[in-house]
């Protein structure tokens, strides 16, 4: 579990974030949602510990990030799996090296037991065989599929994924949802998504934080999206007609 | 005050090198990988250019001796003082902070850009180990290459000497030969040790600390070209006036 109180975070005297506070729980999907300059990806470094912040906590699992070492800090983060939005794979590695990287840095496995994981997560995204193309021989969805293999080779506590279903095809972007979910459950990850995505939103929210301006506007699950009257949210998740639509009659039905 | 803030953060990039070393299995690959990428990639252009400098140089000094009262060998000795004491071990430097140089910020800076400096970050490792340590191991083979150059320097000037015909190939080894000082060599190497460091070093910091996409990349490298001449210009003079001068 992730436990954020009152957290600030401040650029050449912008204040970015402005005190927000939630919790994102073991073993669910916990989405962070919000319009473009809302605070997201700033959000999502101060949780990942890229980026310092003025004030407020960040805990994991009761350890409270600012107060850890710096060697506690790296410790921490091997258990971090993180899928980057441009998935960052390394370019001059091949997938398979790509995947095997976390095992090499942080375990003392022998080369076979490396390759045994390897292959069997690169099995678990459906990328069998793919092991020796380079990053750029890939698809954008395949690369997606390799960078969560590489989050999660090493068996993370956490996983962080910044929109995950960029730049893909709705197909595509459901296979990645799914997987991210199925991951989450299976390993009883605690996941963390930053998304605009609005499919992913009514797919696999579990858990939705929904920033604006900086600020928590407001927080539930995509069972209670549907329902909330809170005006910030619906005119951000409902400003297509297709989900105006599907809202009215979601609404409809549970009269 | 940029430039006060920038040295002080290329130092303290140098102290945060040298902490949380990455595992000593995947540093060795790295350095192996950057040795054949830096040094052994270099071998070709280092080769070549020496081996026509010295022929350029011999051709000059030889031309510009017309007084008959000055021994022929004299050519010899300029070519093998000029390569020895300032070619080979600056000009190729700042030769190779336009290739090596480049090669590193553009390298790092595009890892930067595509966020895979942030994956080691988030993974824990300390991605300035991982990327500038092995580069600065490896091009402490640097000195080899430029060992290479010295030696083809001072054969490209005895085949243009012998083939061209402005001396005997006597009095050119009699050249070579005179007035060899063993210290020069080492002035020569200890030079080549800090500018391979400067080589490695400066254009990492570029790459390492640059922000924004593959324009600025870009911008980066010929911003490193021109600090790591200019460093390596100004290290020249202060190392020659320490070891050389009066």
């Amino acid at each position: 579990m992730i436990e954020v109180k009152n957290l600030h975070k401040s650029f050449s005297g912008v204040e970015i974030l402005k005190g927000i506070s939630t919790t994102f729980e073991k073993g669910k999907t916990n989405l962070i949602i919000g319009q473009s300059g809302s605070g997201k990806t700033v959000f999502l470094k101060c949780l990942l510990g890229l980026f310092d912040y003025e004030e407020g906590s960040i805990s994991y699992d009761g350890k409270i990030f600012s107060q850890l070492t710096e060697d506690e800090k790296r410790n921490l983060r091997a258990e971090i799996g993180m899928v980057f939005q441009g998935s960052a794979l390394f370019d001059s590695m091949t997938i398979a090296e790509n995947v095997m990287f976390p095992l090499q840095m942080f375990t003392n496995q022998s080369k076979s037991e490396m390759k045994d994981r390897v292959d069997f997560v690169l099995k678990r995204v459906n990328l069998d065989d793919a092991h020796n193309k380079m990053p750029s021989e890939a698809s954008g969805g395949m690369q997606k599929r390799v960078a969560i293999a590489r989050a999660i080779v090493n068996n993370p506590k956490y996983l962080f994924c910044d929109e995950p279903n960029s730049g893909l095809d709705p197909k595509t972007a459901i296979v990645i949802d799914n997987l991210i979910q199925e991951i989450t459950d299976e390993y009883q990850i605690t996941t963390v998504i930053n998304s605009h995505d609005m499919n992913s939103v009514m797919e696999i929210g579990e858990k939705i934080v929904f920033l604006k301006d900086g600020l928590k506007a407001w927080e539930g699950s995509n069972k209670t999206i549907f329902k909330t009257d809170n005006e910030v949210v619906t005119d951000f998740v409902y400003s297509s007609n297709l989900f105006k639509k599907v809202r009215k009659m979601y609404l409809e039905e549970n009269k | 005050m940029t430039y006060l803030h920038n040295i002080g953060a290329y130092f303290l990039m140098i102290v945060e090198m040298f902490r949380k070393p990455t595992k000593w299995s995947v540093m060795k690959k790295l350095i192996l990988k950057d040795i054949d990428d830096l040094v052994i990639g270099s071998l070709g252009i280092i080769a070549f250019i020496s081996f026509f400098v010295g022929g350029v140089i011999t051709i000059q000094t030889a031309l510009n001796i017309n007084n008959p009262l000055i021994p022929k060998y004299l050519v010899g000795f300029a070519t093998k003082q000029s390569i020895i004491l300032e070619f080979a071990p600056t000009f190729t430097s700042i030769i190779m902070a336009g290739k090596v140089g480049s090669f590193i910020t553009s390298s790092i800076g595009t890892m930067r850009v595509t966020e895979q400096i942030d994956a080691l970050e988030v993974m824990g490792i300390n991605s300035l180990n991982y990327l500038v340590l092995p580069k600065t191991i490896a091009l402490l083979l640097y000195p080899f290459a430029i060992a290479i150059g010295m030696f083809l320097g001072i054969l490209g000037g005895m085949a243009a000497c012998v083939f061209g015909g402005y001396t005997s190939l006597e009095d050119y080894v009699l050249g070579i030969q005179t007035d060899f000082q063993a210290f020069h060599i080492i002035y020569s190497f200890i030079k080549t040790f800090v500018f391979a460091f400067i080589l490695a070093t400066i254009p990492s910091f570029h790459g390492y600390y640059m922000k924004g996409g593959a324009l600025e990349v870009g911008k980066a490298s010929t911003t490193s070209f021109v600090w790591t001449s200019v460093v390596i210009i100004l290290l020249n003079y202060i190392l020659t006036d320490m070891m050389l001068g009066q």
